[in-house]
């Protein structure tokens, strides 16, 4: 039976962790991500999870850890933030490429500098190009739930694949929320041993991670883009496995009161939540204002955003992360989702909530503003920067 | 199975890695060399040290009594080391002729 109690969200993640049976936790910590560390090495220490818990001097080893133990068939954790997932660069793509399936929580912060704690996603941005199943939580009870999905996901002999979930520091990562927690039975019920589709073994010697001389590179780069892009169908396919099992439905996009939208907002992660409170309100005033929420990152969900858009007319894109002398992360694939579409949305280019920089409900009234002003026949404006003080 | 040192996309290991114990053997390193080792058996003290040094591990004494060191060409490279390690200066490196 699943139990409804208050928990903060990282220790929340930290306990279903402990409900997969993690073999092992390397972590270094970092704010915000630091409760789930911290609570898995207590869980660790006090016995309540039979898993080895390897304390490293950094995130770069952290991450050179999990490689090493999901090679030799355990089953492996690690959570990390901001500078952290930055110092992890080079080994995030070495994971990925060597089909190495960790499931890593990442509590999002910016980056420095100027040095900040606070939330935004730069930090995830700037490593779109890992080569990871990347996902965003909007609340705990998705955190945690998508951590379990995490597991089965990246363990999936069809995938095989590192998995990052996202969800955004201090927002989601200290704040106590109701949540269904879910029983140990089901979790294991949902949730396969770990079969991995290679494993270091003495004695059948296999060498993981060779030189890719270049003839080889391209054709490696191929099959790591092909099995991401084609993890799409695992991914659908264990989200409905997860709601069958534990009754809540996740979908790679998702959208609110979009269906008669004249203009619509996309959102990413926590933000979501005040954008639907947002939009209820608008609606009460008779406003045609829908939310589209990207929940998959990677691999990029193109064909179901374009089915959310469908034919309105004008989308808004929030972005928590800007590209310095490019267009922004979200915003730029946005548009390149409907460039080659006949039908195709008027783009207008939001930055929102820059290192933790708060995004009250008249900031989305703003915004709901302006796309209601293109809506009308204005002209599309340059992107802008909201709450910045000019 | 061997692994063929050009695969398609859909060939390769999972993860690129390499399956097959031992394999490093197929790729011939003597396509690479532009000069070879050349053994001055006067000097040669038989003393080993080139054997211990070679990065390709081709350096071998023959099966008889009283043989000296020699480079199997399939995979010396030919990069020097032998050399430059050897105590008595006895191996000269020759330009390969195209
Ligand atoms: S190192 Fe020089 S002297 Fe010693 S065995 Fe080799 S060639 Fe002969
Ligand atoms: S040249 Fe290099 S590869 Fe060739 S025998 Fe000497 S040490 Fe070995």
């Amino acid at each position: 039976m699943e139990k409804r109690i208050g928990l903060e969200a990282s220790i929340a993640v930290a306990e279903v962790v402990g409900l997969c049976d993690a073999d092992v936790i390397s972590a270094y910590p970092i704010t915000p991500q630091t409760h789930i560390v911290e609570h898995l090495s207590e869980m660790v220490a006090d016995g309540e999870l039979q898993a080895a818990f390897v304390p490293v001097e950094s995130e770069h080893s952290a991450m050179s850890v999990c490689c090493g133990t999901v090679a030799a068939g355990a089953r492996t954790f690690t959570a990390t933030s901001s500078q952290g997932l930055a110092l992890m660069h080079e080994i995030l793509f070495i994971v990925s490429a060597l089909r190495l399936p960790v499931v890593m929580a990442v509590a999002n912060r910016s980056l420095s500098g100027p040095i900040s704690i606070w939330n935004d996603h730069s930090d995830v941005m700037a490593e779109r190009d890992i080569g990871w199943v990347q996902i965003f939580a909007e609340n705990a009870q998705e955190a945690l739930d998508l951590t379990i999905w995490g597991f089965r996901l990246a363990e999936d002999q069809r995938v095989s694949l590192p998995v990052a979930v996202n969800f955004d520091g201090f927002i989601l990562t200290h704040t106590i929320e109701p949540v269904l927690m879910p029983d140990r039975e089901s979790v294991q019920a949902f949730l396969p041993a770990f079969e991995p589709l290679m494993r270091l073994d003495v004695d059948q010697p296999i060498t993981m991670g060779p030189v890719g001389i270049p003839d080889i590179y391209t054709e490696a780069k191929k099959a790591h883009q092909e099995v991401l892009t084609q993890s799409y169908g695992p991914i659908v396919e264990t989200l409905d496995a997860f709601a069958k099992s534990f009754g809540r439905q996740y979908l790679p996009v998702e959208t609110y009161c979009a269906d008669d939208a004249e203009v619509l907002l996309l959102t990413m992660g926590a933000l979501g939540e005040t954008a639907m409170t947002a939009v209820d309100q608008r609606r009460e005033k008779g406003d045609k204002i829908g939310l589209v929420r990207l929940r998959l990152w990677r691999p990029f969900p193109f064909d179901d955003l374009i089915r959310a858009v469908g034919k309105v007319p004008v989308l808004g894109v929030m972005d928590r992360a800007i590209s310095p002398g490019g267009p922004s992360p979200v915003a730029s694939e946005v548009k390149a989702t409907f460039y080659q579409q006949e039908q195709r949305p008027k783009v207008v280019e939001f930055t929102v909530g820059l290192g933790g920089r708060d995004t009250p409900l008249s900031d989305f009234d703003g915004m709901f503003d302006t796309l209601l002003a293109v809506h009308r026949g204005g002209e599309i404006p340059k992107p802008t920067i909201i709450g910045l003080r000019e | 199975m061997a692994q063929s040192a050009t695969p398609k996309w859909t060939e390769l290991a999972v993860g690129t890695a390499i399956i097959e114990p031992g394999s490093a053997r197929q790729n011939r390193t003597g396509d690479w060399r532009s000069q070879r080792p050349i053994w001055d058996h006067d000097k040669c003290i038989r003393c080993g040290v080139c054997v211990i040094f070679c990065p390709e591990g081709c350096i071998h004494f023959g099966q008889e009594k009283d043989t000296y060191p020699s480079a199997d060409l399939e995979y010396c490279k030919g990069c020097a080391i032998c050399a430059q390690e050897c105590p008595t200066t006895c191996i000269q490196m020759m330009e390969e002729e195209e």
